[in-house]
């Protein structure tokens, strides 16, 4: 295997301690090292979430909020432990701000359900072109209920956001702007704070889908001003069926409840119902306990290496991988913002995205192809799809080269 | 062009790779009297397949759309197989070719020798829908009952 890479692609990082901390990087794919560069899907896990989770089941697990006995209290100091690492992680005022839920796709779907039964003919919900499946269907499904109309902000050809168009579709009757903070299928980062401060002019809340930020970048949802701010365990090193909604306090406790059940209620007869405080009116039913518990852990990690850190390491190694897949002939990015992530998709001449990854995988590397789960994007830049090549912290430049290689031997197949 | 790897081998088998680079009736022909639209949303991919059914035979076929190379190899083969065939045949081979790719049936159809190109893709529980979808559309074809199918 070549390696060609600089030696000082680091970014400060010891990355081969950080990578001994994964057993799953550990393991051989068709007899080669793997190199997993599909975290944009689905990050994986340190050795200590798995154990935080693990021990959680071992040692302390009991239902929380209910039990009087001592598991329970461990369950609930541990679950509510984990609410309070979220909430600095994103520097939210407050830890009722703070609504565990199973992802981000139920945290949009927490907002529309909720927001819109105060949703007529006559409103707008505002989008753009690049998001998630999961941050259009959800606003779609509330306009076919309410009569309500989706607007669709426009993306140029680089894959950024047309910010003045999109500025210019706000008005009286939007009711909601819903806007990825960064796209899971080009890696652009959005201009959000822009967005925000115009749409809070016209007194418009903003949703922020920050799946794919969060786990790459310091996020302040303060400074950002956002309304609520949406985002994934899986994504971040946690386990997978647990997620997070911030919302703001006074925008949570104007909102009525999605979800019926227990938890999210402090008294019931059949005549009257008393909610619960914030945020437990929106976390009806037993939570997925074990899941907060392990995303606090991730968080924990994070934290120890430090998101900045984190951010500066996977620009330069963004970077690197971008160099590198110029180098191929035929193969076109899509998606060249300025500001970008870790997100390299792309399509090579002559060669489906499936036969690519099919090829890649048995080099050991695991990408992901297809349509990302953003139909619309792929429609705009005319394919199918892309081979998608998506950076963690825990990647090294050799990974990288792995995929170089591997892209080589599939060019050369079908050629 | 360079042979694939050893490992590779099982599902890009040359013939496989042959077909996909110059598939065959990849077009649709003049006058026909069946069609349907197979569409795989796992990847976005969209093959039509085109017949024209003459005194209980198959006088033209055609296909065309965008694949991979498994789905287009596949449909090539397929067209290749199906011309000139009387439905009879026809149905017996897609039986064979879906059995093949879902249970791991050996083929027996004298028209089929080619397609056995395809029994490595058995291997690939994620790609064993691209050599479907062919099949799926062109029985969809026959059959009218949809204009458009999917690998779902």
């Amino acid at each position: 295997m070549s390696s060609m890479a600089p030696d000082n692609i680091t970014g400060g990082l010891d990355i081969e301690a950080i990578r001994a901390d994964f057993p799953i990087l550990q393991q051989k794919v068709h007899g080669c090292r793997l190199a997993y560069l599909d975290n944009a899907a689905s990050s994986q896990r340190p050795h200590s979430v798995i154990e935080a989770v693990s021990h959680y089941y071992e040692h302390d697990h009991a239902n929380v909020h209910r039990g009087v006995h001592s598991l329970s209290h461990r369950a609930t100091d541990a679950y509510e432990g984990a609410r309070e690492k979220v909430r600095k992680f994103i520097n939210a005022s407050a830890a009722s701000e703070i609504v565990f839920t199973g992802g981000t796709t139920e945290s949009i779907n927490l907002v529309a359900a909720s927001l819109g039964q105060d949703i007529g003919p006559d409103d707008e919900i505002l989008i753009s072109h690049m998001e998630h499946h999961s941050n259009i269907v959800p606003w779609k499904l509330l306009c076919e209920r309410t009569g309500a109309t989706l607007r669709v902000a426009p993306i140029n050809k680089r894959g950024e956001l047309i910010l003045e168009e999109m500025l210019a579709m706000l008005n009286p009757r939007t009711r909601i702007v819903a806007l990825a903070h960064v796209s899971n299928a080009l890696g652009t980062v959005n201009p959000v704070s822009k967005v925000i401060e115009a749409a809070h002019e016209l007194d418009i809340p903003v949703l922020l889908d920050g799946a794919q930020a969060a786990p790459h970048a310091a996020v302040d949802v303060q400074k950002l001003g956002c309304e609520f701010y949406a985002f994934s365990g899986h994504k971040m090193c946690g386990p997978t069926g647990i997620g997070v909604l911030y919302g703001r306090q006074d925008v949570l406790e104007r909102l009525p409840p999605w979800q019926g059940g227990g938890e999210m209620i402090l008294s019931v007869s059949f005549e009257d119902t008393v909610y619960n405080k914030l945020p437990y009116k929106f976390e009806a039913g037993t939570p997925h306990i074990a899941g907060a518990i392990g995303l606090g852990a991730a968080i924990d990690y994070l934290d120890s290496i430090g998101m900045d850190r984190i951010a500066a390491y996977e620009a330069q190694l963004r970077d690197y991988a971008g160099q590198r897949l110029s180098e191929i002939d035929g193969l076109r990015i899509i998606g060249e913002a300025e500001s970008k992530v870790g997100v390299h998709s792309f399509v090579i001449d002559g060669i489906h995205p499936h036969d690519l990854g099919t090829v890649l995988d048995h080099k050991g590397v695991a990408i992901r192809t297809g349509h990302h789960c953003a139909m619309p994007v792929m429609d705009f830049f005319c394919v199918a799809g892309t081979a998608r090549a998506s950076l963690a912290f825990y990647n090294s430049a050799e990974d990288i080269d792995q995929l170089i290689d591997a892209l080589g031997v599939a060019t050369e197949m079908f050629a | 062009m360079i042979a694939p790897d050893q490992s590779l081998q099982e599902i890009y088998r040359h013939r496989v790779l042959e077909h996909s680079r110059n598939p065959h009736h990849f077009q649709r022909p003049r006058n026909i009297d069946h069609e349907a639209l197979g569409f795989n949303p796992l990847c976005g991919d969209k093959l039509s397949v085109y017949l024209k059914i003459e005194d209980g035979c198959v006088a033209d076929i055609g296909f065309d759309g965008t694949g991979c190379a498994i789905s287009v190899a596949s449909a090539s083969m397929m067209t290749d197989a199906m011309a000139g065939q009387s439905l009879d045949d026809v149905k017996k081979m897609i039986g064979e070719v879906q059995d093949m790719l879902a249970e791991g049936i050996s083929l027996d159809h004298p028209r089929l020798q080619d397609l056995a190109a395809l029994e490595g893709v058995r291997n690939y529980p994620s790609r064993i829908k691209c050599a479907t979808l062919a099949w799926s559309t062109l029985d969809a074809a026959l059959n009218q009952t949809a204009t458009q199918v999917t690998t779902e």
